[in-house]
């Protein structure tokens, strides 16, 4: 394949994937929208005066960049683990394995689902953020390219997810059990300057703690972790997870037998 | 020549131990038609599934076109085309895109993708469905779009597995036509049926596996050769009660207006007339009691158990 057929591969997957949740947007675009309103009504409009400032900013400011992230973090992971799983379930992966198609070019394409869904749904969340309190923008290149490594890191964690699912079942769990818990940890509502030690330092485990806090510095200038650290650790996990992914796909990992 | 297809020692031995392929060699012609047959489990999809790349070989080498699947899989790959067995396309995409993302695949811009589409589907009569969800498509509308999905990018060797399975007799005949029109214009088919009449009709070569093994492969002419004896079912004018005497031809009355009789391949059937109407039986209608492939097929594979059960 030349260069150029796989420039046009690429498009046709990261244009299906696109597709595919753009026409269902009532059950992909919607629901997280929704939900996040609550939260801002709920914590920030309701509960938040009660909190007062945390590290100098009203509740409501403070968990604004917290709960976009948590929406593109949820959004970028299941739209891939879905699609992909989806794929395994109808076989029509099977169209992707028998052409000429190269591993790398069908892993980026879904990547471009993932990351498009995570963004689209990120960019209606703020906009319902703006009903509540004004955007400050502290640093856009950190916040773009801090929510962009998000997206893309958590849609590689959803495809191999997808690439070890069984059953409906084996793609709810992750989500459930391990990414929801994380993320409310992951110093959405709080600053981690809060916990006691102890908890300090095992809240440093945690990824999402580094990508939430750089991403709330893109908007309000502070942060609990040192954005170099937060850069390393997002790209660190991103080429670790591409690289894991790419085996997967070449050893053909649940798609081949 | 260059073999559009060339197996060489192929084998595939599952997790668990099943050994479905036990070192097949096989060579496919460009231009040929060429069906592969076996009862089912003997190895057919398993062998379809290496050569599409959807199955990892446990040893052995595929070339397709000359380009080792291996060590050249991107050209390889691109010559060929797949009409599986099972419905595999997102049975939630509007059946054009099916198609047209089937060319993307391999490279196709989307402007010419979906032109092709337009031709393909127009040739299988699906082009009014193209708007529609694939999953509403009825089962033969279904195969049909397999089939111009795994024509979209004009592939050298189409493998069609099955492809007729399950569709009604019209379809199938238009389908055997068009599959005939694709063949003449150069493209290397390679079919698997349980059809045998769908084989004889259209192949000029033939393998046959049974158990992972390649018990025959041979043109079509030649193996239909072998077969000395042919059975036919004859429906007589008016009723009788038994056979007149004979001891050249084997019959036997199946009711009182039908006769089994088996003739040999080097008898002449005007013999068996000539006799049955100096015993002043009229015979109205004449036809083969088995496809004459299938009593190949059935001896063939009938053999191959005979003789794995006594070495």
């Amino acid at each position: 394949m030349t260069a150029h057929e796989k420039w046009i591969a690429l498009q046709t997957i990261a244009t299906r994937e696109i597709l595919r949740f753009t026409r269902i947007w009532v059950q992909t675009i919607l629901p997280p929208v929704i939900t996040t309103a609550l939260y801002f009504i709920i914590f920030g409009n309701l509960i938040g005066p009660r909190i007062g400032e945390m590290e100098g900013f009203g509740y409501m400011e403070f968990i604004i960049p917290g709960l976009i992230m948590m929406a593109v973090i949820t959004n970028s992971y299941s739209n891939v683990v879905s699609s992909f799983y989806g794929s395994k379930f109808q076989r029509h992966i099977e169209e992707m394995l028998i052409s000429p198609v190269p591993n790398y070019i069908i892993l980026i394409g879904f990547l471009t689902g993932g990351v498009a869904r995570g963004l689209m749904v990120g960019i209606a969340v703020t906009s319902v953020s703006l009903l509540f309190n004004p955007l400050n923008i502290h640093s856009l290149p950190v916040m773009l390219s801090m929510i962009i490594l998000t997206a893309v890191l958590f849609s590689l964690a959803g495809l191999i997810n997808g690439v070890y699912a069984n059953s409906f079942d084996d793609i709810s769990i992750i989500p459930t059990f391990v990414l929801t818990p994380l993320t409310y940890l992951g110093g959405v509502f709080y600053s981690i300057n809060m916990l006691p030690d102890i908890w300090q330092s095992a809240s440093l485990v945690n990824p999402i703690l580094y990508m939430v806090n750089a991403f709330r510095y893109g908007f309000l200038g502070i942060s609990d972790i040192s954005l170099v650290v937060s850069y390393g650790i997002s790209i660190g996990f991103i080429v670790v997870l591409y690289v894991f992914s790419l085996y997967l796909l070449r050893k053909g990992q649940g798609i081949r037998t | 020549m260059t073999d559009a297809l060339a197996i060489k020692d192929l084998r595939k031995t599952y997790k668990g131990g099943h050994e479905a392929l036990k070192g097949i060699s096989l060579e496919v012609k460009q231009g040929d038609f060429f069906a592969l047959l076996g009862p089912n489990g003997a190895g057919k999809t398993t062998m379809i599934g290496i050569i599409t790349s959807l199955v990892n070989k446990t040893s052995g080498s595929v070339s397709i076109y000359g380009h080792d699947l291996e060590t050249d899989p991107s050209a390889a790959k691109a010559f060929l085309g797949l009409v599986p067995q099972e419905f595999n396309f997102n049975m939630f995409d509007p059946v054009i895109e099916v198609v047209a993302n089937q060319a993307g695949y391999y490279g196709i811009e989307r402007k010419q993708a979906f032109q092709r589409a337009e031709q393909q589907l127009k040739r299988l009569d699906l082009w009014d469905k193209r708007r529609v969800m694939a999953r509403s498509l009825s089962g033969g509308m279904k195969r049909r779009l397999m089939i111009a999905r795994a024509l979209v990018h004009r592939p050298r060797l189409l493998i069609l597995d099955e492809p007729t399975a399950g569709v009604d007799i019209e379809i199938r005949r238009s389908m055997w036509k068009y599959l005939r029109e694709i063949n003449a214009a150069g493209t290397t088919i390679i079919l698997t049926t349980h059809y045998l009449e769908e084989a004889e009709s259209l192949c000029r070569n033939i393998a046959i596996l049974d158990k992972g093994d390649l018990i025959k492969n041979t043109s079509t002419r030649e193996l239909l050769n072998t077969l000395h004896m042919e059975t036919f079912i004859l429906d007589i004018e008016s009723p009788i009660t038994r056979l007149p005497a004979t001891e050249i031809h084997r019959m036997k009355l199946v009711d009182e207006n039908t006769i089994e009789a088996e003739v040999c391949r080097d008898d002449s059937v005007n013999e068996l007339f000539a006799f049955l109407s100096g015993a002043g039986i009229k015979v109205l209608s004449m036809r083969n009691k088995t496809n004459r492939l299938e009593e190949l097929f059935m001896t063939l594979v009938e053999n191959g158990n005979e003789s794995r059960a006594h070495p």
